[in-house]
């Protein structure tokens, strides 16, 4: 398949897939085999697009211009390839999941949530995608769209004043700042497109303080980056059915954000006029006060969907700290902790959603000894934790080893302690759940019983399981994933102790 | 399509276009108010507004097949100007009209249903032929060429539409005072159009536009021009429902027939747009010693402020035509703003919004009227539930609510960008954030809406609802699919609007 044909492939399928599911919506089985299948079809082509842009073939694709300067373009590079990879791969567990958790749970207007889903990996390829600054607002808008019928869908008043805060904070962030940043870029440079090395370099009459005032814009009005102080519509968000929150909120829509970020970063910034911006210090200063203050709310949370929503938030910052170290490595950090975090804290959601599911519990303080009637969801929660920790061998070592090396290489002393701070954070607030599930203290009561009969559903506990053994394969793996990369972040300068064997 | 269809018609009939476009619903407007019956009056409303429709696209084509947009000029009844009334076209009007005539054309085959539950029987003949009569009225005001011809036709368009307005007393008795109110506003604003055009007859000897902006050129000072020029802007400016002279509107909107709403929304502040640049651009020209500071202390300021103020009263309106009647004055604000930026870039974006609010308030209008057919009422709570009894007529107005809101893919997502950019080329980075924070309140009021039809459940379930007959439904959704057209293929329009631009010689601004 060629690279054009791919991408085409990637945009029309999910549209196809949701067409398909509102045509077999009166038989759900044959429902939800057009989701698995078409899921199934999407990687593919996700893995064929890779496989383009590690040959290093372009792989581009034009769909016209929706008036003159504003064009439907894309064009596959290693970091969206990634993103693409990612959202499609966990969408076909997390639609697995979703079959258990959906029916398990007797929701209604399964149809519905099932098409809104492809909308939003529609949405979610078409940032993945994209090749200039207009392309990727446009399907920003509609990944935040389409998923807010998906928030919303229980229905009740609660959950519409979650799904209201989600639409309002999202579509306020991103038409209020992002919008006047694409924009006024639009302006500078005479040109939206993603350039290798920052577009932005291209711009007459750009001043510090402009170039300050652009990014400091796109930072705070990519909301789904979830930057403080606009992360507050995560935790609202947390009202959605689990399978929501896992595929959406830990990796298509948050990860849409930050992957927004990383491109503005590397290639409308580049890494030169970005080290040039004053403001860029500023961000990374509010990326490690978010990485901290999230993780002790977090640990306040006795709801467990509330804390991993913080969490979350901590975590996307990593992202953001990563774009705004402006290195190599820095780049890469950020790049992988795309990856990683989101196959672990699906994980996570995933193991919520199965405790949910079987016992209706909610509550963190009720989980104790759980365990022991659940013992693979908590053992899966347990990798998945040690994974966001970052602890070897799982996958959320490399991030953060990444990102110290990029802090380091940018002389910036105090973000590797906000980093092994906020790791101590994480087994706060994380090891304990699995840990007193598993073994809970002496005289705890017994947990209370099922809410449905049989417990979990079989796909509730398989999903989770295999998504933490990939935590741990991408352990293994992140030598190609960063050699795939590595076009984009650019090379990584060598640490002087490994060239001259000295500090 | 525009080409083929202007090709079909005979050359012969094409060299009159300008004059029949006027014309034909003139003569069929009495027509109309003779016949037996309404079903009669509105066949012969479709048939005029048709037939002007086709000279209309005639006239776009003779305009475009210029290249740079050429200039049609056509002698009334064969005498030549200045004597006689000149009818002139450039890119500027062939897009007004163009607009005026599609939207008339839509409304009148969109019309009968609603016009039959909200007219009574006896009026429905002499309704259409007030309709026709306002829509000449609008016709010829953006086709004239000559100031005081350009007050009759905006009298015109004015007293039919009053008529019009207070028919909707049948469904609403505050459509009296409504239309009352209309009626003291609009006397207001023609009479100080046509004291400034005295003002500038008796300056200059003549009427002629054309004739007026070269002798307008060597009278910079003159004490009388100036007068003219202040009591045109005003005239003008209430009949666009220019901030703070827009009181009439809400209220015109609200209480007359839904029909007549959805064709004033859509076209009438539109036309009084097209006047107030053809005479700001034209007639006086950036030149013009006042004019600089026009844009930038009156029209700027103004344009702000409605789209800041009207804003926040839609935000707090119960009834949804209310809603939307202080959202239209927030978007005329939009196109002032554009205006006022006085570059050519500014300026088409002025009139590309122009278009497109003219699609999203004529397809959000149109929605309603075929929603209150079957549902009396247009509060927030009527709506409540009504996306699943009505899923065509409703995601048609969701279409047309996230148009104004600006969301990608919609027409009005392309005009705010294109204003935007104005905006920053000029070095008014300021008013870019007036205009996000205004699209944000945008998307409070008509996501209000849209979460009561979308996700609230029907507040009287017993009411019979159901989907707007096919007849509205139709043009409903040409309207509907016309603005993603729009945002996804835009080129078209901002090119006309690029053109018209372009036609306003527009001197470089200092």
């Amino acid at each position: 398949m060629s690279g054009e044909m791919a991408i085409a492939a990637a945009l029309i399928l999910p549209l196809l897939i949701c067409a398909g599911i509102w045509l077999a919506g009166r038989v759900p089985d044959l429902r939800e085999g057009v989701t698995l299948l078409g899921a199934a079809a999407l990687f593919v082509v996700a893995i064929i697009i890779a496989g383009h842009v590690s040959a290093g073939s372009p792989a581009e694709l034009s769909l016209g211009e929706a008036v003159p300067g504003l064009e439907f373009a894309f064009k596959a590079e290693p970091l969206g390839a990634l993103f693409a990879l990612v959202a499609s791969g966990l969408w076909i567990v997390n639609s697995f999941y979703s079959i258990g958790y959906m029916r398990g749970n007797r929701e209604r207007n399964q149809t519905r949530f099932y098409m809104c889903f492809a909308i939003a990996l529609f949405g979610a390829m078409g940032v993945a995608m994209s090749a200039n600054l207009f392309t990727l607002f446009v399907f920003y808008e509609i990944l935040t769209l389409s998923t807010y019928p998906l928030v919303a869908h229980k229905g009740d008043a609660n959950a519409q004043r979650g799904a209201r805060i989600y639409l309002m904070t999202l579509l306020g962030t991103s038409i209020g700042f992002l919008l006047v940043a694409i924009i006024w870029t639009g302006a500078l440079a005479g040109s939206l497109d993603f350039v290798p090395g920052g577009l932005l370099q291209q711009a007459e009459g750009l001043t510090p303080l402009v170039a300050s005032a652009l990014l400091l814009l796109f930072a705070f009005g990519v909301g789904k980056a979830a930057l403080m102080p606009f992360h507050f519509w995560l935790p609202n968000a947390m009202v959605a059915p689990t399978p929501v929150s896992a595929l959406l909120h830990a990796v298509a829509v948050v990860k849409a954000g930050v992957f927004t970020i990383l491109k503005v970063a590397i290639y409308i910034f580049g890494e030169e006029i970005l080290n040039a911006t004053a403001s860029r210090e500023f961000i990374l200063a509010v990326a490690c006060f978010t990485i901290i203050v999230a993780s002790l709310i977090a640990i306040t949370k006795d709801n467990l969907k509330a804390r991993l929503a913080y969490s979350t938030v901590a975590q996307l910052a990593y992202v953001t700290c990563g774009a705004m170290l402006a290195d190599p490595a820095g780049f890469m950090g950020g790049s992988l902790q795309i990856a990683a975090h989101a196959v672990g804290k699906i994980t996570l959601f995933m193991c919520a959603g199965a405790i949910y599911v079987a016992t209706g519990l909610t509550n963190i303080s009720d989980m104790k000894g759980l365990g022991k009637r659940m013992p693979l969801v908590f053992i899966a929660f347990f990798l998945a934790s040690l994974s966001i920790i970052g602890i070897p061998p799982l996958a959320g070592d490399w991030p953060k080893y990444e990102l110290m090396q990029g802090a380091a290489d940018a002389d910036l002393d105090y973000v590797p302690i906000v980093l092994i701070v906020s790791s101590l954070l994480n087994i706060a607030y994380l090891l304990p759940i699995p840990i007193l599930a598993l073994m809970p203290p002496p005289g705890t009561p017994e947990p209370a019983p099922y809410k449905r009969p049989g417990g979990a559903p079989v796909l509730t506990v398989a999903a989770p399981c295999f998504t933490a053994l990939l935590c741990v394969l991408m352990f293994f793996t992140v030598g190609p994933i960063s050699e795939f990369l590595e076009p984009a972040t650019g090379e990584r300068i060598p640490a002087a102790y490994m060239t001259e064997g000295n500090p | 399509m525009i080409e083929s269809i202007s090709s079909l018609v005979p050359a012969d009939i094409a060299a009159h276009a300008p004059a029949l476009l006027v014309v034909a619903p003139m003569l069929l407007a009495p027509i109309a108010a003779f016949m037996p019956n309404g079903r009669l009056a509105w066949i012969l409303s479709i048939l005029a507004t048709g037939v002007s429709l086709v000279m209309a696209m005639v006239l776009l084509t003779q305009v475009r097949s210029v290249d740079g947009g050429g200039v049609l000029s056509y002698a009334m009844g064969g005498w030549a100007p200045d004597a006689g009334i000149e009818f002139r076209i450039d890119s500027l009007n062939s897009m007004v009209l163009l607009l005026v005539s599609t939207i008339g054309f839509l409304a009148a085959v969109f019309s009968w249903p609603s016009v039959v539950a909200e007219v009574r029987d006896a009026k429905r003949a002499m309704f259409y032929a007030a309709y026709l009569v306002c829509f000449t009225g609008l016709c010829g005001v953006a086709s004239t060429g000559d100031a005081f011809n350009l007050f009759v036709f905006l009298e015109i368009s004015s007293i039919a539409t009053y008529v019009l307005v207070a028919l909707g007393a049948t469904r609403d008795r505050r459509a009296l005072p409504a239309a009352a109110n209309y009626l003291l506003m609009g006397t207001i604003g023609a009479s100080f159009f046509v004291v400034g055009v005295g003002f500038l007859y008796a300056a200059t000897g003549t009427l002629n536009m054309a004739e007026l902006a070269i002798r307008l050129q060597d009278m910079q000072g003159n004490k009388a021009v100036l007068a003219g020029y202040a009591f045109i802007f005003v005239g003008l400016g209430i009949k666009a429902a220019m901030f703070p002279l827009h009181q009439w509107l809400p209220n015109a909107y609200a209480y007359s027939p839904s029909f007549v709403t959805m064709f004033l929304a859509a076209t009438a502040t539109k036309v009084a747009i097209y006047a107030l640049v053809r005479f700001l651009f034209t007639v006086f020209g950036l030149e013009f010693a006042f004019e600089g500071s026009t844009l930038i202390w009156i029209l700027m300021p103004m344009g702000i402020a409605a789209m800041i103020a009207c804003s926040f009263q839609a935000v707090f309106q119960t009834d949804v035509r209310r809603t939307l009647a202080y959202s239209s004055v927030a978007q005329v604000g939009y196109m002032l703003l554009g205006i006022s930026i006085g570059t050519t870039l500014g300026v088409s974006a002025g009139m590309f919004h122009l278009v497109n609010h003219a699609l999203i308030k004529g397809t959000l209008f149109m929605a309603l009227a075929g929603m209150v057919l079957s549902y009396q009422g247009t509060t927030l709570n009527d709506l409540k539930g009504l996306g699943r009894s009505a899923p065509w007529t409703m995601t048609a107005f969701a279409i047309g609510a996230v148009s104004l809101i600006g969301v990608p893919l919609t027409a009005g997502f392309q005009s705010k960008f294109a204003l935007v950019n104005a905006l920053f080329e000029h070095g008014w980075w300021w008013a870019v954030a007036v205009v996000m924070f205004s699209s944000l309140l945008a998307v409070v009021y008509m996501g209000r809406i849209l979460e009561a039809v979308f996700f609230r459940a029907p507040s009287n379930p017993n009411k019979r609802r159901k989907e707007a007959p096919l007849l509205i439904l139709i043009p409903l959704w040409i309207l509907a699919i016309a603005n993603i057209w729009v945002g996804v293929q835009g080129g078209f329009v901002a090119g006309l609007a690029e053109d018209a631009a372009g036609s306003l010689f527009i001197g470089d601004v200092s």
